[in-house]
């Protein structure tokens, strides 16, 4: 067992600090206060070739693997970027994986290169009002009118829409009556955001206001059947292949932003002095940090077992769960720990800390609940009966 | 033209220096390594040079521990074209480094080497210096700016009080100062090329250079610890203070 990162993980880490430090925390309070996108940070990663990582060499990318996408993802928000860094670039990292995993050699020639390189920005409409984590209940359309189809519907929870110019899409292709299995009839499109039939409504909510996300209402959408990726009924299928890397990454950029969190409220109890001595000298202050350290570490080795399995194409549904439900709440409680170390000043935006506890709860709810995962676990690693 | 690069692995800026419990020396056991910043300085000038034309080939070459192999990588993910690990479990001090640098030279035969004024564990301010002693080539040491003009360099230093300019003939030794240029960032196709370029492995026996010790550390001590400072409320104050207390005005 070698605990170590390689020379190349340690190098992507370092490199990509660099980067980030270009982007201080006035940059990140500001996009949040304006709630205007990050394209300064976007277009260095991409020129960088940062969004490539995890793509294949023959489009554009680097041909690496999970873990050191999750690497960077956990560098990107550690560095203060937080989920309004992470999720900027969220899913030009590894949101065309369907893509790459179920498109024709044409398709991936066509849709990756532009990802890569950052040209094209995307968005992912699965989730739905009505529907939320019970995915195969979504009632989008999607009928076929000869080599077109026509969507219909409303998604929920589309981030970057405001910005994004392509949207992989899950609609249903066959009415639910008709189908045997909920899962079936559901297709998996990628294609361009005609603003012209696909109202895009910014949701408000609690943090991470430079990333926008949105409802989006279809109206007579046509998509090419050329943008259809995998077979017709079959996106469901498709989807669930990008599902544990998902996890792997989301729980990465929860460690980045606990750790975030933990240097700042270390920084300030060491400098903060009241009652003649640093508070970080109280053990009342001290153990709750000492833990959160100790749980965000924990954490950060699930996800890289989660990692490893995923890149050695081992099962890993367990580890990714159980490292995206370790990850959530320990990077949640670092924040809410670097808060209440701060004091009254914790609430005060320019100790940013307040920031960094808004966006903790993105990847503690997303991309599916605490509850849902420790169901899950329950269900497929303990054996216990199905409880929903 | 062909251009040597040496790099030094050394602890991170980042880190927080600490004493070894004997006194020693420092720990660096789980500690980040990286590129002493002077000598990233000094690789970023040499891929300077060769993207505008004026170098054909950089070779980065580092000395000391199998690790030493990762801040070669470094620097050719930065653009150098090939790397040299002298690989030694001795303790290397400049005079070492120094011979086991002129013998790399004597058998690359570069026009130019450029190295770090200095490297920011032992701040020596030697191997540059020495090495151009012991070629016997001209040196500019503390570069803040350099030209290269048919054979010859012209080489701004950073002296006390003001720059100098010196004129230098090829074959030369330049060292850098921090104002000399910015580092780039390794872009992530770059690392992966260097991955692929070559490093050659050699030890001190290779060269003919015995790389043993002349100076003995007797003892490493840490810096008495600063106490905290105090905030004051008014000017008046402040100068009350540095008159009754601090006792300098």
């Amino acid at each position: 067992m070698n605990f170590a990162l390689t020379d190349q993980q340690q190098q992507i880490r370092d490199e990509v600090a660099k980067l980030c430090a270009r982007f201080d925390e006035t940059y990140w309070l500001e996009r949040d206060r304006t709630a205007t996108f990050p394209e300064a940070f976007f277009a260095a990663m991409a020129e960088g070739n940062w969004l490539g990582i995890a793509m294949p060499e023959e489009y554009g990318g680097a041909g690496l693997g999970i873990t050191e996408a999750a690497i960077l993802m956990q560098t990107v928000a550690e560095s203060g970027a937080c989920m309004s860094g992470a999720s900027a670039i969220h899913l030009n990292i590894f949101g065309l994986n369907p893509v790459v995993v179920s498109g024709t050699e044409t398709q991936k020639r066509r849709m990756l290169p532009p990802v890569v390189a950052g040209r094209d920005k995307a968005c992912f409409g699965v989730t739905e009002p009505n529907a939320g984590l019970n995915t195969t209940q979504i009632s989008t359309r999607a009928d076929r009118r000869g080599d077109r189809y026509m969507i219909n519907g409303t998604k929920i929870w589309t981030s970057t829409a405001q910005v994004a110019n392509k949207i992989l899409l899950l609609a249903r292709t066959t009415p639910l009556d008709r189908v045997q299995r909920h899962s079936h009839g559901l297709t998996l499109f990628y294609t361009t955001l005609d603003r012209a039939h696909a109202e895009v409504r910014l949701i408000h909510k609690m943090g991470r206001h430079a990333v926008d996300s949105n409802m989006v209402f279809f109206e007579d959408m046509e998509v090419p059947e050329e943008d259809r990726i995998g077979e017709e009924g079959e996106g469901f299928r498709t989807l669930l292949h990008g599902l544990n890397p998902e996890r792997v990454l989301v729980a990465a950029e929860a460690i980045g932003i606990g750790h975030a969190g933990l240097a700042r409220a270390s920084r300030y109890a060491r400098e903060r002095v009241v009652f003649g001595r640093p508070i970080g000298q109280n053990q009342g202050i001290q153990h709750p940090l000492a833990k959160c350290w100790a749980e965000l570490e924990a954490a950060r080795l699930m996800v890289m077992k989660a990692a490893w399995l995923y890149d050695q194409g081992l099962p890993c549904g367990a580890e990714a769960n159980a490292a995206k439900y370790l990850a959530g709440e320990a990077g949640f409680r670092a924040c809410e720990q670097a808060v209440m170390t701060h004091g009254g000043m914790g609430y005060a935006q320019e100790y940013h800390v307040e920031r960094y506890l808004r966006e903790s709860l993105i990847p503690r709810i997303a991309p599916v609940s605490p509850q849902l995962i420790l169901s899950y676990l329950a269900e497929r690693v303990l054996d216990l009966p199905k409880s929903y | 033209m062909k251009i040597l690069v040496p790099v030094k692995r050394v602890v991170d800026y980042n880190v927080k220096v600490r004493v070894k419990a004997d006194g020693t020396g420092i720990e660096t056991a789980g500690v980040k390594m990286s590129m002493n910043p002077f000598d990233e300085i000094g690789v970023e000038e040499a891929v300077r040079l060769k993207e505008k034309g004026a170098a054909t080939e950089i070779v980065a070459v580092s000395m000391g521990v199998p690790q030493c192999a990762e801040t070669i990588r470094t620097a050719l993910a930065m653009g150098a074209d090939r790397g040299i690990l002298v690989e030694t479990d001795a303790e290397l001090q400049p005079l070492a480094v120094a011979k086991l640098l002129k013998a790399i030279a004597e058998k690359e035969q570069p026009k130019l080497i450029i190295l770090g004024k200095q490297a920011i564990d032992d701040d020596m301010n030697a191997t540059g210096q020495m090495l151009a002693a012991l070629l016997g080539w001209p040196q500019g040491t503390f570069a803040s700016k350099i030209t290269i003009e048919g054979d010859g360099i012209t080489v701004t230093r950073e002296v006390d009080g003001g720059l100098e300019t010196v004129a230098l003939t090829l074959p030369a030794i330049i060292t850098t100062d921090l104002r000399l240029n910015e580092p780039r960032y390794a872009s992530l196709p770059n690392i992966m090329k260097a991955r692929k370029k070559p490093i050659d492995n050699l030890k001190p026996a290779d060269l003919g250079v015995d790389p043993k010790p002349r100076l003995t550390t007797v003892k490493v001590a840490e810096p008495p610890k600063r106490k905290a400072g105090v905030k004051v409320g008014s000017v008046a104050e402040l100068v009350e203070k540095l008159k009754t207390e601090a006792k300098v005005i």
